[in-house]
């Protein structure tokens, strides 16, 4: 009889106290091979590593704030690709949606000024949403009308935002040849996100916490939501239960490339005040993996971009107290996400080992 | 089982931990150790805001600027606070603001891009002292806490510019040089440059007119990276112009890119060299490198930090040149013309006691004709004609870098041709 010494099992139903503990190891073991990487490397404690990047992210209220402004952004766009993946259309155009928001918005602020902070907003945010959903309506469209792949399309129409950007970037840029835009409206603030509780990120929570529980409702209790699931299970069955394909997958990509367009408009409005090729900084890729850990669940999509968060702004302390290369920080936040990603697949399936498997 | 093997993990992450405890510190990147354990005679700290890292040429300049800087005035490592790779967005503000927090009493910031996050933090805490290096807002934001300052390396890069003069008369008189290297009876020169504006402009003209004091009948193309730093990009703009017949590749750009094709080139026998920006490039350009232009950041940083540790106010335009020997040109390759290092120096000592002007209005005429005024844009609008505006040449030559720090001449003089202009 031949028994293979390893077998791969689905594991079907596992408790959800299982699940929380495989978790809770893995981030365990994950800091606990982090600090032996780093103790080899550079000859420091782990804990004071660890405790260097709590400070970091957390140590004054400045720096809490610009590790909440990061995890804001993070599951901002997160929750727009939500409902994308969820319906299995791959969106990997977050970054182009994100930038060609953020345009209009630099643009509102740099020609409308005049018009007064209230209009302003409105106007920021309902053209820079547009913005982001024409952005991904293209490719949604030539998707449902022709079956075209929508990875490479979204991909693609990234390239074409950061093109566009950098034609805004050098029409807008001053001083003229510097390449930079520069802080928009830095004398009268007009069109930046007013402080609130001390901080100019107050407004961007709100939006994002608002989102979040309109994306929760929407995807679990809404026809919409039922529609985007069974699309994404089988189309067949779509079209077999009468849900019209075409008319889901163009209104949920629509959805989903508006609120990435908003994530534009609360990073120039809420955060850098400028725009720039980087405005988007890759975050419409890390979006990704964010949305893909949560499995589409609004308040774990917010702990992990908190994670994420804590994890980048703790790693550039690090750089700064204890004279470690920026990369040696990167290390840590790979080796970590390695860990939690790696934790799904015991949790997906179980391991039995040798001759204690039962036969089939 | 599961817990055994924890467990063991355990200790031995415990033990090693342990072993950690032992102080035993990183070697500092720069070779400064003995400053870790040196009494420091200040408690003022100082903040550092970063482009980039030390693995990057243009910011392990200032690195290296201010940890001279800090040995120099008797300061240990606890007194300066460094934030590395800081973008050039609302996370170098961020950054300022946090070192605020942390007690800094001045805080540089090295790359242009921060200039506006930089000038918003001095806005906010008129106590801290804010300094935007290479930045060109200070006297015009009205801030008397945000200051700029930037080398005249318009001095370096004219004698790196001599270098080059000489090579291309060397290379002329051996009969080395061929039809495609010539436009007429000029010789071609080729310049990777990364922005069109003045600082790029100020630099590439300063180099062209160096290679016209030793040898007047050339002429030079610039190409356009559009970025500080794109080893691709730099390279490949260098393969062009030496496709085009350039013999010398001068660059404003801050990779290898450059250097390391034209060494490429010459290693297959083409008579071609590279003078280079910022550091040495002769570790990839073993031949082809003649010389690069340098800053030397140390003799501003440390100006500035003593000016901090005595209570005074940094100076809200800095600049200076060869005559404090705050430029320099790197090391001499072993490529270059016989007679180099004598005529270098006597251009150097020149400059320095001000018989020669880098830019000479006897020495580079626009449309055919000598300039004897030039407004430069003092108020950052682009247009030279308000009252603001300064006259920049008087006494025969250009003042560059005195009206401000920043480089202003922006001229575009004949013989140079720009090709991908914007």
């Amino acid at each position: 009889m031949n028994e293979p010494l390893l077998r791969i099992v689905k594991n079907e139903a596992m408790s959800f106290k299982k699940k929380v503990l495989i978790r809770a190891v893995a981030v365990i073991l994950a800091l606990l091979v982090c600090g032996i990487v780093i103790t080899l490397i550079t000859g420091y404690n782990p804990v004071t590593v660890y405790v260097t990047m709590t400070q970091g992210a957390f140590g004054t209220k400045t720096r809490a704030w610009s590790t909440v402004k990061e995890m804001l952004m993070l599951s901002c766009i997160a929750i727009g690709l939500a409902p994308a993946f969820k319906m299995k259309f791959w969106n990997i155009g977050a970054e182009g949606q994100i930038l060609v928001g953020g345009i209009v918005s630099a643009g509102c602020m740099i020609y409308l000024a005049k018009i007064g902070n209230a209009g302003l907003f409105i106007l920021m945010f309902l053209l820079s949403a547009l913005a982001g959903a024409v952005w991904a309506f293209l490719p949604a469209l030539f998707k449902a009308k022709f079956n075209t792949n929508e990875t490479l399309f979204t991909l693609m129409m990234n390239y074409v935002a950061i093109q566009l950007t950098s034609y805004f970037v050098a029409k807008w840029e001053n001083p003229i040849g510097s390449n930079t835009v520069g802080v928009i409206n830095q004398s009268g603030h007009e069109g930046w996100f007013p402080k609130i509780c001390g901080s100019q990120y107050f407004i961007s929570l709100i939006m994002v916490l608002v989102l979040a529980v309109f994306m929760h409702i929407y995807l679990k209790y809404t026809k919409h939501g039922y529609e985007i699931a069974v699309v994404g299970e089988s189309e067949n069955t779509a079209r077999y239960a009468g849900i019209s394909v075409t008319k889901v997958v163009i209104r949920t990509v629509l959805l989903s490339g508006a609120i990435c367009g908003m994530a534009g408009f609360m990073a120039v409005a809420g955060a850098s005040h400028t725009i720039s090729t980087s405005t988007a900084g890759g975050r419409g890729f890390t979006a990704i993996i964010v949305a893909w850990l949560a499995k589409f669940d609004s308040a774990t999509m917010i702990l992990i971009s908190l994670l994420l968060a804590f994890l980048e702004s703790g790693s550039s302390e690090i750089a700064s107290k204890c004279h470690l290369n920026d990369f040696a920080s990167k290390i840590v936040i790979g080796i970590i996400l390695f860990f939690i990603l790696g934790s799904e697949f015991f949790i997906n399936y179980k391991l039995i080992v040798g001759k204690k498997g039962e036969k089939k | 089982m599961k817990k055994r093997i924890l467990s063991a993990l355990m200790a031995a992450v415990m033990c090693l931990a342990a072993v950690g405890c032992g102080g035993n510190k990183p070697e500092g990147q720069t070779g400064e150790t003995e400053s870790v354990q040196r009494e420091s005679v200040s408690e003022k700290k100082i903040g550092m805001i970063l482009v980039g890292d030390e693995n990057e040429g243009y910011t392990y300049a200032h690195i290296e600027g201010m940890r001279t800087a800090e040995v120099q005035n008797g300061l240990n490592d606890d007194n300066i606070i460094w934030k590395y790779s800081v973008p050039e967005d609302e996370s170098c503000k961020e950054a300022a603001v946090d070192l605020v927090e942390q007690g800094c009493v001045a805080i540089f910031s090295n790359s242009y891009g921060h200039q506006t996050f930089m000038e918003e933090a001095a806005a906010e805490y008129p106590d801290v002292q804010f300094v935007s290096m290479t930045g060109d807002r200070a006297a015009l934001s009205g801030l008397p806490n945000f200051s700029n300052a930037f080398t005249n390396v318009y001095e370096s890069r004219f004698v790196s510019g001599v270098v080059a003069g000489m090579k291309v008369k060397e290379l002329v008189e051996a009969g080395k040089l061929s039809a495609e290297n010539m436009d007429g009876n000029k010789v071609k020169i080729g310049y990777v440059g990364a922005y069109p504006y003045a600082e790029v402009v100020s630099g590439y003209t300063a180099f062209f007119l160096g290679i016209q004091y030793i040898y007047p009948d050339v002429t030079m193309e610039v190409r356009y990276t559009n970025s500080w730093f794109d080893i691709t990009a730099e390279a490949e703009a260098a393969n062009a112009l030496m496709a085009d017949g350039c013999v010398i590749i001068g660059q404003h750009a801050d990779s290898t890119g450059a250097p390391t094709a034209v060494q490429d080139a010459n290693d297959k026998g083409k008579p071609v060299y590279s003078v280079g920006y910022n550091v040495d490039m002769l570790s990839v350009a073993p031949h082809a490198a003649l010389t690069s232009a340098t800053n030397v950041w140390s003799v501003y940083y440390n100006e500035a930090v003593k000016t901090i540790l005595e209570g005074g106010k940094i100076p809200t335009d800095w600049s200076k040149g060869y005559a404090d020997g705050a430029v320099a040109i790197t090391k001499l390759g072993p490529d270059v013309a016989e007679g180099t290092s004598d005529k270098v120096d006597e251009v150097i000592s020149a400059i320095k006691n001000g018989e020669l002007k880098v830019f000479d209005a006897g020495s580079f005429t626009v449309g055919g004709k000598h300039l004897d005024s030039y407004h430069v844009d003092m108020n950052g609008n682009f247009s030279n004609e308000d009252p603001e505006d300064k006259e920049a040449i008087w006494d025969g030559y250009f003042h560059e870098s005195e009206l401000r720090s920043a480089p202003s001449f922006d001229i575009r003089i004949d013989g140079i041709t720009e090709l991908t202009a914007e």
